[in-house]
């Protein structure tokens, strides 16, 4: 009897907190403005938000960065080509080059809070890690903007006209798609790494987007199938709208949220294949720089100088961590089902309830 | 039928498209043709007779092509590769040895992934699943090469330092027991009391254990011995009767339980079994048994229905006989310590078996093989759990709102039938879908992995492949894992059909 009453005390507590949020809805926010609320609430996310536009802007503004005809100056003193002298002193057993970043107090014994002269260290040659790492950064953001743009336009496109056309389109572009899945991406990002990687980091990132839409456009396609039968397109077509006026402006928008999320989850893995690709040799090559290629030039030195592993590492993390919890930020907020979560407050709320309800259980 | 053909002609288009890009792109004769060798010259002819380079690329590919066709009659030819070995054979060696790479990391993540998934799912918004929520998070963006070299730093250097003195120091102790008495208290839920309750009972049970042990020395020989096999196998008795049945269920329980007794009475018998059969077909045939004994004890203890029953007992049987192996492995530990090839230092970071260790011996070469899969089964693991964690608790979170638990629950049934039962099974069915489909893809990722490793399997060969413009391996990597992917999808899509009766496999469109 016990777990009855309370079944319905629960049953009555999330109609309530339902009720709640759909009164809030019927204040008159738009769908868009409520997707919006729904992120600006999800703590996590806009946290990422915040890392991810910081770590963007903090990285290309450390080095000269070309813009057309001009040359914006970056604000940290080297540069990757410049190689200056070893630092020798104050290196703990006999290492060069070790890191000069300082994060413990004056008070705690420390040397104080500054970056000092190199600090993140320098390499075997001496060039300024720091440097390098920014450098290898900014080709990791570059990969994942090209791979998420090229993919996901790719995708979309794909995903749309097999969806909202069906019948033989539909079935000859899904072959395709069959056809592109087949081919493991790390095994077609190899291929063309290895014997494209001297035309540039750009042109391996566009590559990489090329072969990597494939998911998403299964998921558009499912979407587009889904929203075409539905009543306000049928609504459309009688009032006389072309096809392209139904796709862009009746199906697209409804479809939005799938295409953002899964944009998102592709430009986090694709981060980690480009670094993956560039550490075995296949990415990104040597005269140009990337995360992964760092880490493999100096996995080994590990022991000793620990640092030039640490912080290409670091930075790897922190973008693909802030841009999957940015994609499940927006996952939840275009989620039409997450309406039934309640907050900590309503759950607590609830559990008081439930407990006074059936104490004797 | 159909979708068999439509499959076999993606392949090939696929193929084509790759094999037309490999040699396009790159001229295996490049190093030859710049270099000052005198022989250069002749290298040069035999390679292009043999690797048949004068014949342009798409006609080259059905040349290559029809050795692969080979496969319908029994015989598959890869062609060669640079050096003139067969690359069937090649990939003969190696495709056990990534097989082995990968099928451990994969059981241990799916089994930890959907535990979690479900614990996580269960207590939706709790501090737990926030936690385990930020952690898969943190897992998923984690670059496997870099995990791999902190792991050999921190799990095996450190970890066979520790063996040369296994006491463990107070300080870690503490650390260890705070951090475990967490997770459960996170596990369990209830108001405040009981989680610090069950928080301080934990970590004081793991402090003491952890002060025994280490005053036991038995890092440094461990084993269970009977009366602790016999404590753990009564205790997976009772877990397994709780999630398989429910432990109200009192033949099964009972049943569980005598299959834990024997277990103890057949503790010595086992023993002799192990000494003398070095066999891995014994062993298996002993796992066998087990089965079969659960099967009879399961009919022996059964009264109404003897299905869940005899289920129990027979998984108890078979977790037991695991436990059992595990002890025998845990005594061979100290005499494979002591061999001179691992002299002490017994956790390996790279390579796939010790080539000095005699080989003789089946347990001491099992024990060096498992000791060898450790780091990478872990690196691996840790990469795909998350993925597992986050379908696993999405599904389970969007069955847990259908009506059908909504009925189920109002018709009184247990939280404990209604999760397992109700939910979880229908959880299963999009949860083995993506599994069939990732355990192809996971043969892609291995790559890297054993790069860091140091093993040579497929991915070896295929970047010695891709370095050396080999376009036979290459492409036998290639048809390798495009094949396994393909398969995967179909058999992906007819277990779908199998397991959910409303979706037909060819249905009319």
């Amino acid at each position: 009897m016990a777990i009855f009453k309370r079944k319905i005390v629960e049953l009555a507590s999330t109609d309530a907190s339902e009720n709640a949020i759909a009164n809030k809805e019927t204040e008159g926010l738009s769908q868009r403005q409520i997707v919006y609320k729904r992120f600006v609430g999800h703590r996590a996310a806009m946290i990422s938000v915040f890392v991810l536009v910081f770590l963007t802007l903090f990285v290309y503004s450390a080095l000269d960065f070309k813009l057309g005809p001009w040359k914006i100056h970056g604000w940290w003193k080297y540069r990757i080509e410049d190689i200056p002298e070893l630092r020798t002193k104050d290196c703990p057993g006999g290492n060069v080059g070790c890191p000069t970043l300082s994060l413990r107090p004056k008070f705690l014994g420390g040397a104080g809070f500054g970056l000092g002269e190199h600090p993140f260290g320098q390499d075997d040659i001496g060039r300024d890690y720091f440097a390098l790492v920014m450098k290898g950064a900014q080709r990791s953001i570059m990969v994942m903007f090209v791979v998420g743009i090229v993919g996901g336009v790719l995708g979309t496109v794909v995903g749309a006209i097999s969806g909202f056309f069906r019948g033989t389109i539909d079935a000859v572009l899904m072959r395709f798609t069959d056809f592109i899945i087949t081919i493991p991406s790390i095994i077609i990002g190899s291929v063309i790494g290895f014997h494209f990687g001297n035309l540039g980091a750009t042109f391996l990132a566009f590559y990489l987007g090329l072969f990597s839409w494939t998911g998403l456009s299964r998921l558009v396609r499912g979407e587009f199938l889904k929203l075409r039968e539905l009543e306000f397109v049928d609504a459309a077509r009688v009032a006389g709208a072309s096809n392209r006026r139904i796709i862009f402006k009746h199906i697209l928008p409804n479809a939005v949220g799938v295409i953002i999320v899964s944009v998102t989850l592709l430009m986090s893995g694709a981060i980690l294949l480009e670094t993956a690709l560039s550490y075995i040799g296949f990415g990104v090559v040597a005269p140009d720089v990337s995360l992964g290629l760092l880490i493999s030039q100096y996995q080994d030195s590990f022991t000793s100088r620990p640092y030039l592993f640490w912080y290409p590492g670091f930075f790897i993390i922190s973008i693909a961590l802030s841009v999957n919890f940015i994609g499940d930020g927006l996952r939840d907020a275009f989620d039409p089902r997450q309406r039934r979560k309640l907050s900590l407050k309503n759950r607590r709320m609830r559990q008081v309830q439930t407990k006074t309800t059936n104490g004797g259980e | 039928m159909r979708r068999l053909g439509i499959l076999l002609v993606i392949l090939f288009g696929s193929s084509f498209i790759l094999y037309n890009l490999a040699a396009i792109s790159g001229d295996p004769l490049e190093g030859l043709r710049t270099s000052s060798e005198p022989s250069a010259k002749q290298q040069i002819v035999t390679l292009t007779r043999e690797l048949h380079l004068n014949v342009p690329p798409p006609a080259r590919y059905f040349l290559w092509l029809r050795g692969i066709l080979g496969l319908f009659v029994g015989h598959i030819d890869f062609g060669n590769a640079r050096n003139g070995q067969s690359v069937s054979e090649l990939v003969q060696h190696a495709i056990p040895v990534t097989i082995r790479l990968v099928t451990a990391a994969t059981i241990v993540a799916i089994i930890l992934g959907i535990t979690v998934g479900i614990v996580t799912a269960l207590r939706q918004y709790s501090r737990f699943d926030y936690a385990m929520t930020f952690v898969s998070f943190l897992l998923y963006s984690l670059p496997v090469f870099w995990v791999a070299v902190l792991l050999k730093q921190y799990l095996a250097i450190r970890f066979n330092t520790f063996l040369q003195n296994p006491s463990v120091p107070v300080g870690w102790i503490i650390v260890f027991s705070c951090l475990s008495g967490i997770f459960w208290a996170g596990v369990v839920s209830g108001n405040r009391k009981r989680v610090l309750q069950i928080f301080i009972v934990v970590a004081i049970a793991n402090a003491g254990l952890l002060e025994i042990l280490s005053l036991l020395k038995w890092f440094a020989h461990p084993g269970l011995g009977p009366i602790f096999l016999f404590l753990a196998a009564v205790g997976t008795a009772f877990g397994v009767t709780q999630v398989s049945v429910g432990i109200r269920n009192r033949p099964a329980l009972k049943a569980a339980l005598a299959m834990a007794a024997l277990a103890l009475v057949s503790y010595y018998p086992s023993q002799y079994l192990f000494k003398h059969s070095q066999k891995l077909s014994t062993l298996l045939l002993m796992v066998l048994f087990t089965i079969l004994l659960g099967a009879l004890v399961g009919r022996l203890f059964a009264k109404i229905d003897r299905g869940p029953v005899v289920r129990t007992s027979i998984i108890t049987g078979f977790v037991i006989s695991l436990l059992m192996l595990l002890d025998k492995l845990m005594q061979t530990w100290a005499p494979y310590m002591a061999t001179d090839a691992i002299n002490g230092r017994p956790v390996p970071t790279i390579g796939q078996a010790n080539s000095l260790l005699d080989q003789s011996d089946f347990w001491m070469s099992t024990l060096d093989t498992l000791m060898h899969l450790v780091l990478p089964t872990i690196a691996l693991t840790l990469i795909s759990f998350a993925g597992y964690v986050r379908f696993t608790r999405g599904t389970l979170l969007d069955v847990l709102n259908a009506d059908y638990i909504r009925t189920a629950r109002a018709k009184g049934l247990t939280e404990r039938t209604v999760v397992m039962r109700h939910a979880f099974r229908n959880t299963l069915i999009p949860l083995t879908t993506i599994i069939v489909v990732d355990f192809a893809g996971i043969i892609g990722g291995a790559i890297i992995t054993e790069s860091v490793f140091g093993w040579v399997g497929m991915g070896t060969l295929f970047r010695q492949a891709i370095s050396s413009f080999d376009l036979n391996l290459l492409m036998a990597v290639f048809f390798i894992t495009a094949s396994l992917s393909v398969v995967a999808n179909l058999i992906a899509d007819l277990l779908y059909s199998a397991l959910d009766p409303r979706i037909r496999v060819g249905a009319g469109k």
